[in-house]
């Protein structure tokens, strides 16, 4: 197993993420994880591939801090991420009570009590930078920015770990690292109170 | 930052195998274990290792392979997922009577759920049907070290092992050491012996007697011998766990602070279960609880059954995957504490998995259709088994079994004079894997249907992996092409015949006459020639105009439930369809669709009315 005894971090984070096929989850799940590590944390994200790949629900699971399993129970996420605002009506049972949603919608929807709902248009934004396919990069900077990312409390990275996780993956500097970089930076300041 | 990296469950195995010095790799792409193979060669290029890596053409073939060259010496592996491994259970039975002198992997990955599988069978109880000794990682970094230590068991004792990851192992991901390596290289060196290598049944007798006593030594080998998670502890009860059911329980041990009250064993090799702890846990334990998916394979094997409850005695759900909900449930009744009443993950409901908007296939099963309307339509497994989605999918069973049921629907029809007309489709790469030796038996025995073959030059379902049909090869080199429509002919078929599907109405005509043909004369093929959306999209390929909903909508609801585009939208306020900009590619088939004329293509550059 990869725990490693000696240095248990501190941070214990869990995080689902929710959409179809084709919104990029799988891209958003990696980017995260890629972060965690960079941050120095151990990480286990569970995928969802397959047929469910051609539009149909796609979840990912993510565990930052000394976890074994890959997988997130039922009222334990400390955050949901949903692309798809269909989707908040079958994965909010994960978010533990005090948990937070963040959902690509023009108004927050509602996920019952004992949760902080944020919602933010990221395909309308995503549209209109011109980067239809970036709306996952954008829901994701409006998240860092209206959570905190990198505080306590927050998010376990910040927005800049974001954009190095996304550099080292992108290589920095082509048209599509630009238009990621835009794409998150767009959301970052959508988010910012 | 260390040498610490993100790594996929399946990546990690094939960097396990590479770095154990694998020279040969061959697969057959499948959901969880698809992969591996691409990442093998990855890990190649990266090392600089010279290695055979091959897409074969399907899983007995691919087998057949790795298994020859570990007779000749070499490190080999064969991945596959579960069903594949029925495909190759042939050769896989009788290569554990003759053993191997090089090193030799079956990774076989199971679905449990299933999430993506026509089954959720246990790889293990094939393992153990073949009698061959089989290893139940609990997460990638585990996985990636025992590909090694399966190496080593191999040749330790001279038969093939099997490395049994599931899909929360293969597609889990997780931080894993990747400092740079070198693996050793061997020469190949294949030493005659025809009485073992071709053995005749009497000597197959003793070499079962041999591969008996491997077994009984392996059930002794240390390295994978049990691992004691919370030895400072004398409880009365012990959980056993193997694969992410071990994962999870470990876990879980955790968060109940039932560590200093129940022993965890983590189970490596499941089969054959190690002959002292089967002992120990007899004589230590009043009672056992074992966590394994999917079958009883560790359960089975101790044998007290008064003191062991598992998926036998219905403690532990009998199918499904065990979900660390579940597993929380039963550790807290095992353990005497309140069983949390917590919901399960949802199953199913949401959005459904449907076709890709421009992808061909909508318009071949959109034909298909309209051709025979009351046709029996057998069909495969693919991507196409979405056509389901149209109506134009009755039967799928298993890889190549389109074919046969056409034959088999026929036969049985005809038997009660019945003339039914059958329109069976099928892969390209389904096709050569399974569709062969059923096309060359339909043909012998007369059979009447048309089998639509789906060529969209790539196995998509499974994340494009090439076709004996591209000319391309796993790390993207030139290899020979076969030529589909020779071989189809060779075959004895005497109707095949070639066309774009996305010209609907000449691709219907085209099937009529083929429908015609085959109720007279036997089998037609017709094959259905257009590129995968997805790899046109990947190429940046450009769209040939924009879609255009006009006033003559009149809300019929044809398009939408007929042809099902993700990109034809009803909009029901206005009770009219739309487009949705995001996702039309601007294919144009949907124009041909629409029974008002309301759907128009405007040419790329022409201005939006």
């Amino acid at each position: 197993m990869n725990v490693d005894a000696g240095k248990l971090p501190l941070i214990r984070q869990q995080v689902v993420l929710s959409g179809v096929g084709g919104q990029g989850i799988l891209f958003l799940s990696r980017l995260l994880a890629e972060a965690a590590i960079a941050g120095g944390f151990p990480v286990l994200t569970s995928e969802t591939h397959g047929m469910a790949q051609r539009g149909g629900v796609v979840v990912s699971h993510l565990k930052v801090g000394g976890f074994d399993s890959p997988l997130v129970r039922t009222g334990r996420a400390d955050l949901l991420l949903v692309l798809k605002e269909e989707n908040v009506a079958f994965h909010r049972e994960f978010l533990a009570d005090g948990g937070t949603l963040v959902v690509n919608a023009p108004v927050p929807t509602d996920a019952g009590p004992r949760v902080r709902a944020h919602a933010v248009d990221a395909d309308a934004l995503a549209l209109s930078a011109g980067a239809p396919h970036a709306a996952n990069l954008v829901l994701l900077g409006f998240a860092l920015a209206r959570i905190g990312g990198g505080t306590a409390g927050g998010i376990f990275c910040s927005g800049g770990e974001i954009r190095e996780a996304l550099s080292r993956r992108q290589g920095g500097g082509g048209s599509r690292f630009a238009a990621s970089l835009s794409a998150l930076d767009l959301g970052i300041a959508h988010g910012t109170w | 930052m260390s040498d610490r990296i993100l790594m996929q469950g399946n990546d990690a195995i094939a960097r396990g195998l590479v770095e154990a010095g694998c020279a040969v790799a061959a697969s057959y792409p499948g959901t969880p274990a698809s992969e591996i193979l691409s990442s093998i060669d990855r890990w190649r290029k990266k090392c600089g290792a010279t290695m055979h890596v091959e897409w074969a053409v399907n899983e007995k073939v691919a087998l057949e392979i790795a298994y020859t060259a570990a007779i000749a010496g070499l490190r080999a592996a064969v991945s596959m997922k579960q069903v594949g491994l029925n495909v190759a259970s042939d050769p896989l039975l009788s290569a554990a009577y003759l053993g191997v002198t090089g090193g030799f992997l079956v990774v076989s990955a199971d679905d449990p759920g299933p999430h993506s599988s026509q089954t959720e069978q246990d790889s293990r109880l094939l393992a153990m049907m073949a009698k061959v000794p089989v290893l139940d990682p609990a997460s990638p970094a585990q996985a990636m070290a025992l590909a090694g230590t399966g190496f080593d068991l191999s040749e330790a004792f001279g038969v093939p092992v099997m490395l049994r990851p599931t899909t929360r192992v293969c597609h889990a991901s997780q931080d894993v050491d990747a400092a740079p390596f070198r693996p050793p290289v061997r020469e190949a060196r294949f030493v005659k012996d025809p009485a073992r290598w071709a053995a005749t049944p009497a000597y197959r007798r003793l070499l079962h007697d041999r591969l008996a006593e491997k077994i009984a030594a392996i059930a002794a080998w240390p390295a994978t011998a049990p691992i004691r998670v919370n030895p400072e502890v004398s409880p009365a009860k012990a959980v056993v766990a193997s694969g992410v059911a071990f994962a999870h329980a470990r876990e879980l041990f955790g968060e109940l602070g039932i560590s200093c009250r129940i022993a965890l064993y983590q189970v490596i090799q499941p089969y054959p279960l190690h002959a002292a702890f089967i002992d120990h846990l007899l004589e230590t334990y009043e009672e056992i609880l074992v966590l394994e998916e999917s079958a009883p394979v560790i359960e089975m094997q101790v044998a007290d059954r008064r003191r062991v409850r598992g998926r036998m005695t219905g403690a532990v759900p009998g199918t499904g995957e065990l979900l660390p909900e579940i597993i929380e449930r039963l550790l807290s009744r095992f353990a005497g504490l309140p069983v949390p009443g917590g919901a399960l993950p949802a199953q199913g409901g949401g959005r459904r998995p449907t076709l890709c908007p421009g992808c061909a296939h909508r318009s071949s099963f959109y034909a298909i259709r309209m051709a025979a309307p009351a046709g029996i339509y057998p069909s495969d497994i693919g991507c196409y088994t979405l056509g389901i989605n149209l109506g134009a999918v009755d039967t799928v069973l298993c890889m190549g079994a389109a074919v046969s049921q056409a034959a088999g629907f026929d036969y049985a029809h005809r038997l009660s004079g019945k003339q039914v007309d059958i329109v069976a489709t099928i892969g390209d790469s389904t096709f050569y894997h399974a569709g062969i030796p059923p096309l060359i038996d339909a043909v012998v025995q007369g059979a009447r249907f048309v089998l639509v073959i789906l060529d969209n030059g790539t196995t998509a379902m499974t994340g494009n992996q090439p076709t004996p049909g591209t000319g391309i090869g796993a790390g993207g080199e030139t290899t020979a092409a076969v030529d589909m429509e020779g071989l189809v002919r060779a075959c004895g078929v005497r109707f095949c015949r070639t066309a774009n599907p996305d010209r609907l109405p000449e691709f219907i005509a085209l099937l009529k006459e083929a429908l015609d043909h085959a109720r007279e004369r036997g089998v037609a093929v017709v094959i259905a020639r257009q590129p995968c959306a997805m790899v046109a999209r990947a190429a940046g390929g450009k769209a040939p105009g924009a879609i255009v909903i006009t006033e003559e909508c009149n809300g019929c609801r044809h398009c939408v439930d007929r042809f099902e585009c993700p990109a034809l939208v009803f909009d029901e306020a206005a009770n009219r369809v739309r487009i949705d900009e995001m996702l039309c590619t601007g294919c144009g088939v949907c124009v041909s669709v629409c029974p008002e004329g309301a759907i128009h293509l405007e040419p790329a550059g022409e201005k939006r009315s």
